[in-house]
């Protein structure tokens, strides 16, 4: 029989990090996820799986520890809040650019600049719009429970590594900070030498006996070769937004008006839609899983059912946007947020859809 | 003698290294990068290592090392490496792991990864360009310029008050505990190159051994940078260079 355990989101990804087989983690203590590092640490998992876990200077360093990690084909992964991740942005946009697969795991805090400690998701824009410099994406996945934070994390690095692409899981300081039961994955071991050299052959172990040099890099000065490089990679863009769109959705089928919100947002929301039910109004949710990419096409698809949608954010309206570009005009498309730590309640979700979208 | 007869098996009496391969460099005559290029890859061949070496390449000029030394290589973000090679080393424990890096890269914005990572007592060596500019970027001021010396962003010369003296990175680093080996060399002179080509050895040895950190800093020439033919460049650096970068070894434990 699996096993139920009780335990925060932070130490589910930590667990489920050894239990992946992670080859290296790399971090730096930041409020709300340093139960991350400190589990880990705690764990020991070098004297079972052989996992180096390290604390860096900085976000700086981490990030590119897991480059270098990552360059060798090994599982790397690094997490933060906030602040840290604005640090991580250099070498996020260096991983996109050398196609490499990692993980990164994002426990939002309100911002801008130093900020708060408590939840927040205006770090949305930041992830799914680039944050770093040039053309890439990041697959983004968004847990709402502590399950999924231990299920995901397997979850992005088997994305990450089928199409040699950094991966985030975007979550917030109350899905990393609570308590809620959760089997965690399976053992798996530790890649060996040997299935590296079959799953990630492009890794730096040394070049192969009577082989080529394996180069990892994202610099090319010919604009013409830089360009061809931007063509592949909107390619494999394309391709992860065809085949790995994640939703959930609740109480759709006979909705009149339609929440949008990811993460604990979406929790709140479920209960918002319990009260307006009891009032009659119909309301459903469609909960992105992937942030990017977007469920663009059934948010296209539920505009022509629905009346109104309302996206639920911890934030100053940004998932908004992506809704309405989806929506393209046909419906009305409103946002309810509250911002800098600050969390909604399912009361004033409620009013917010009276006021905004029914009117 | 013809060229045919000279590269005949019983007429060969020096070849350079099968790792540096014929794409052609595009350093500036006079550069060091391209002797210490050649160094390494003789250190790597002469040890066996070709298939058991990582290495990390910088931004600034040694930037394209990866397309004229066939190993594997990883090329770092500014400034990034040592904490690159920290992971590579720490994932790969039995693999000789080495960053190539510039005054700039290593002493100024990756200050903190260098430091850390010879605190840290990495089992990687460092192999440190110094020539007192930032010569990718053509031609700023280094942690390293020399007070008084001239450059695109100190044009009346570094004036110490306002920039700070010359970063002296290998004897800070020397200091630490986690460092094994810190010694300083150049490659203007045959002798100089010999002795380079030691330590570079000598530090890649450390790195198979799991030692600690080795850092070999190069004073280094960059005429164009510096503005001079390639030999007054070579005798600038005796004059001005070795007396605040004095040569030899710093630690070696
Ligand atoms: C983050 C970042 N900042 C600045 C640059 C621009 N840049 C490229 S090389 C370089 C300086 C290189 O100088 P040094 O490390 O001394 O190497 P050298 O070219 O002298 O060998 C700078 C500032 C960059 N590529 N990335
Ligand atoms: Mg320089």
């Amino acid at each position: 029989m699996e096993e139920v355990k009780l335990m925060k989101g932070n130490e589910a990804i930590a667990h489920a990090a050894i239990r992946n087989g992670v080859d290296g983690y790399f971090g730096y203590p930041i409020t709300p996820q340093s139960e991350i590092l400190e589990t880990l640490m705690d764990e020991r998992p070098w004297n079972t799986t052989g996992m180096v876990v390290l604390q860096a200077e900085s976000e700086v360093a981490a990030i590119n520890m897991v480059y270098g990690g990552a360059g060798c084909g090994k599982k790397a992964m690094t997490s933060s809040s906030s602040p840290g991740i604005s640090l991580k942005l250099e070498g996020i946009s260096y991983l996109a650019g050398a196609e490499l697969p990692c993980l990164i795991v994002n426990v939002m805090r309100g911002g801008p600049g130093l900020g708060t400690i408590q939840p927040s998701q205006a770090d949305y824009f930041q992830t799914v719009k680039g944050g770093g410099h040039g053309d890439y994406r990041l697959i983004t996945l968004a847990p709402s429970s502590v399950q999924e934070m231990a299920d995901f994390v397997g979850l992005a690095f088997d994305l990450a590594f089928k199409y040699r692409n950094p991966a985030m899981i975007l979550t917030d300081g109350i899905i990393g900070q609570m308590m809620e039961k959760v089997v965690l994955p399976p053992m798996k071991p530790r890649w060996t030498d040997e299935e590296i050299a079959e799953i990630a052959p492009w890794g730096t172990m040394g070049k192969p006996k009577g082989g080529q040099p394996r180069i990892i890099t994202s610099l090319e000065l010919d604009p013409a070769v830089m360009e061809q490089n931007n063509f592949r990679f909107q390619a494999k863009y394309k391709q992860i937004e065809e085949n790995e769109v994640r939703y959930e959705e609740m109480n759709t089928e006979d909705a009149d008006y339609l929440f949008v919100a990811f993460g604990s947002s979406a929790r709140i929301c479920q209960k918002a839609i319990e009260l307006a039910r009891e009032e009659g109004i119909k309301v459903g949710i469609l909960r992105p899983i992937t942030l990017w990419p977007f469920p663009t096409k059934r948010l296209a698809e539920l505009a022509n059912q629905v009346k109104g949608m309302l996206t639920v954010e911890m934030n100053a309206g940004q998932m908004v946007e992506d809704v309405r570009l989806a929506v393209n005009g046909k419906i009305p498309v409103e946002h309810y947020g509250r911002m800098g730590g600050m969390i909604p309640s399912p009361d004033e979700v409620v009013i917010a859809l009276k006021e905004k979208v029914i009117k | 003698m013809k060229s045919e007869e000279i590269i005949k098996p019983e007429n060969m009496v020096y070849q350079p290294t099968h790792l540096l391969n014929e794409t052609q460099m595009h350093y500036c005559p006079g550069c060091s990068h391209g002797v210490v290029h050649k160094l390494i890859g003789e250190v790597i061949e002469e040890m066996g290592l070709e298939n058991d070496t990582i290495g990390i390449a910088p931004v600034g000029c040694g930037v394209f090392i990866y397309r004229y030394l066939d190993i594997d290589w990883q090329e770092a973000a500014h400034g990034r490496a040592p904490a690159l090679a920290t992971a590579v080393k720490r994932l790969n424990p039995k693999k000789m792991v080495f960053t190539y890096q510039g005054d700039g890269d290593l002493a100024a914005i990756g200050t903190a990864e260098t430091i850390h990572a010879c605190n840290r007592g990495e089992n990687i060596a460092i192999v440190f360009i110094n020539n007192a500019i930032y010569g990718m970027t053509g031609g700023q001021m280094a942690p390293t310029t020399l007070p008084g010396m001239k450059s695109a962003t100190c044009p009346d010369g570094r004036d110490v008050e306002v920039t700070g003296a010359p970063l002296k990175i290998s004897d800070m680093v020397a200091l630490l505990d986690g460092t094994c080996y810190v010694t300083r060399q150049s490659v203007h002179t045959t002798p100089g190159v010999k002795r380079a080509k030691k330590a570079i050895r000598k530090a890649f040895e450390n790195s198979m051994a799991n030692k600690g950190t080795s850092l070999v800093e190069i004073v280094s020439t960059c005429s164009s940078g510096w503005k001079m033919t390639p030999d007054q460049a070579n005798k600038w650096m005796e004059e001005n260079m070795f007396p605040y970068f004095p040569l030899g070894d710093i630690k070696d434990r």
